[in-house]
């Protein structure tokens, strides 16, 4: 009966097709990430071959660290990725437990205002945002950044982990309330601390394209000490278009934060969208 | 529980976030829409009604531009369609097979690109497929297809569906990951009833998955087609804020950016751009609407 899913041929065949398939996802980043470390000269008479000590070249990343300040780059990124999570999973937590533990006029409403903008991108706003910014003397300011990617994660955060903080026990809260704890002492210290799985899912989520984007920056943020690392690499790669060592060095540089963050959270990351976080 | 005094702390629990997100979100997206009925006269903010949306739709020069930029946008979604998708579910349909080897692994090597910034999966592209380089003419050269490459980017009939196949290369993961999802929950029972059946293998997948995965195939063409409607960073990267060559890549959401901010000998008029990101809207929200009551609530669900 279960022969079907057990035939060899078969399982070749899949593991064939997964591996080709992985070969076209790790191709691109696998040649730019081997031709950073390459002479010029390498770089196009070989551009397949692994660097060696004849062909091994740290022109690119001379160049970078001399032209481009991406410590800084990566820094401001950093500030923005990190204090954007913060809120959002701050407020997001605060808003998701109001709505799921509290009965009170408007609940439904409120929950459905607030989960609107999981439909509607936020960059519709883009317009009537920057003059906001403007006007409150926030362009050119990390704040900028951080205010609109708070605003355009804490509708799925509310979301996800308002479902989640219903499923906590009632009796665990109820006996919380009973020894005279204060609602907010029941929320920080009994309920944040059960749903910290679901805080990491919505971390997770919500940290690549905050650090990926590139959209808001270009537009709110585009002065030389507030550019993160994603505008500071498109910026220098355009102004650097025929230096190939410093291009594809700079886009290394750009690769390998992520990658390692990927590394370090992917298992979360995978559960968090296997596990039907997002319904 | 219903006490008449006022509980302040829901107050207090949700006035943060219902602040910032409608001070930051709802107010900018309607006030978007209000200063799209405005325009810029002697230097005063003068309403004007819809004659924004009038220029948009009726003066050859912005309706050219609007419906070039429109068309692309959905042969842009339309690629994602009929090959992200289906891509997706296949590789979802091979990894969810019970005791394979590897699964994590190659699941994780899959979702790579999906992390990466545009930029970088923008000007990787670039380089990979440039002629100066060669790689891309090199491998073809290696299987004897030499014949068959061009300059893909830099050719206005095949920019456009070349960025979608790289935007394509990029985001594959995500419905390889929700379609994995749905597969995994479906229980072992109702496979194995199958199997009693005669059903096994690809009819299985045919007849009894995919019957079950339907609505996350919905959820997935909604994802998509919301995230195509306002794409903007792969052009932007890849191409630069004229979408060239020759506009044939411009999509609605380069198309706003050169229009607002204005680009080389353009000025950037912000109602215009506001009228843009009216029409924007509008389509994202009859997409929406679309799913929302004409797909969603007819889509028929199996309890299991």
């Amino acid at each position: 009966m279960n022969q079907a899913r057990t035939n060899p041929l078969n399982t070749a065949a899949m593991h064939g097709a997964l591996i080709l398939y992985t070969l076209i996802a790790l191709f691109p980043v696998f040649v730019i990430l081997i031709n950073s470390f390459k002479t010029r000269k390498a770089i196009f008479r070989e551009p397949l071959a692994m660097p060696d000590a004849d062909s091994f070249s740290m022109i690119g990343y001379q160049t970078v660290m001399k032209q481009g300040d991406f410590f800084l780059y990566f820094q401001n990124s950093m500030i923005v990725t990190v204090a954007s999570l913060f809120f959002v999973l701050l407020f997001g937590a605060m808003a998701a437990f109001a709505l799921a533990e509290y009965r009170f006029k408007g609940n439904t409403l409120m929950g459905l205002y607030l989960a609107l903008g999981i439909m509607i991108p936020i960059r519709i706003g883009t317009v009537a945002i920057l003059e906001m910014m403007v006007a409150t003397g926030l362009v050119n300011s990390l704040w900028a950044l951080i205010l609109v990617y708070t605003a355009q994660g804490l509708p799925l955060a509310v979301f996800i982990l308002s479902e989640f903080m219903r499923q906590v026990s009632d009796d665990l809260k109820n006996a919380g309330r009973i020894d005279g704890l204060s609602e907010y002492t029941i929320f920080f210290k009994l309920v944040l601390p059960l749903v910290r799985p679901a805080m990491a899912t919505v971390a997770v989520f919500n940290m690549i394209p905050i650090w990926n984007d590139l959209w808001f920056p270009l537009i709110l943020a585009p002065a030389e000490e507030t550019k993160t690392l994603t505008l500071g690499s498109q910026v220098f790669i355009g102004q650097f278009v025929t230096d190939w060592n410093a291009v594809l060095s700079a886009l290394s540089m750009a690769i390998l934060p992520v990658l390692v963050l990927y590394v370090i959270f992917s298992r979360q990351l995978i559960r968090g969208i296997t596990s039907g976080a997002v319904k | 529980m219903q006490k008449p005094r006022i509980r302040w702390h829901i107050a207090v629990f949700l006035a943060p976030a219902v602040l910032v997100y409608t001070a930051v979100m709802i107010f900018p997206l309607f006030n978007t829409l209000r200063l799209s009925l405005f325009s810029k006269i002697d230097q005063e903010r003068v309403y004007v009604g819809l004659q924004n949306f009038q220029t948009l739709f009726g003066d050859p020069i912005w309706s050219e531009q609007f419906w070039n930029a429109l068309g692309n946008n959905f042969w842009f979604f339309l690629i994602h369609m009929l090959v992200q998708n289906p891509i997706g579910i296949a590789l979802a349909a091979v990894l969810s097979h019970p005791r394979l080897r590897f699964a994590a692994l190659y699941r994780s090597a899959i979702f790579i690109p999906t992390i990466l910034s545009f930029v970088i999966v923008g000007f990787a592209w670039k380089l990979i497929l440039s002629p100066i380089w060669g790689i891309a003419p090199g491998m073809l050269d290696a299987v004897g297809l030499k014949s068959l490459f061009a300059p893909w980017l830099g050719k206005e009939e095949y920019a456009l569906t070349t960025l979608a196949l790289i935007s394509v290369w990029q985001f594959v993961g995500i419905p390889m990951m929700l379609i994995y999802a749905a597969l995994l929950s479906i229980p072992e029972e109702v496979l194995e009833a199958g199997e009693i059946d005669g059903i096994t293998g690809m009819s299985a997948f045919w007849k009894i998955k995919l019957p079950l995965i339907l609505p996350s195939i919905g959820i997935i063409s909604i994802l998509t087609f919301v995230g195509n409607f306002n794409a903007f960073d792969l052009i932007y990267a890849a191409q630069g804020a004229l979408a060239g060559p020759d506009f044939s890549t411009d999509i609605l959401g380069t198309f706003m950016y050169r229009t607002f901010f204005g680009f080389q000998l353009q000025l950037g008029d912000p109602h215009m751009g506001s009228a843009i990101a009216g029409a924007m809207f509008a389509i994202i929200l009859v997409g929406v609407c679309i799913y929302l009551f004409g797909i969603q609530t007819r889509m028929r669900r199996y309890q299991l």
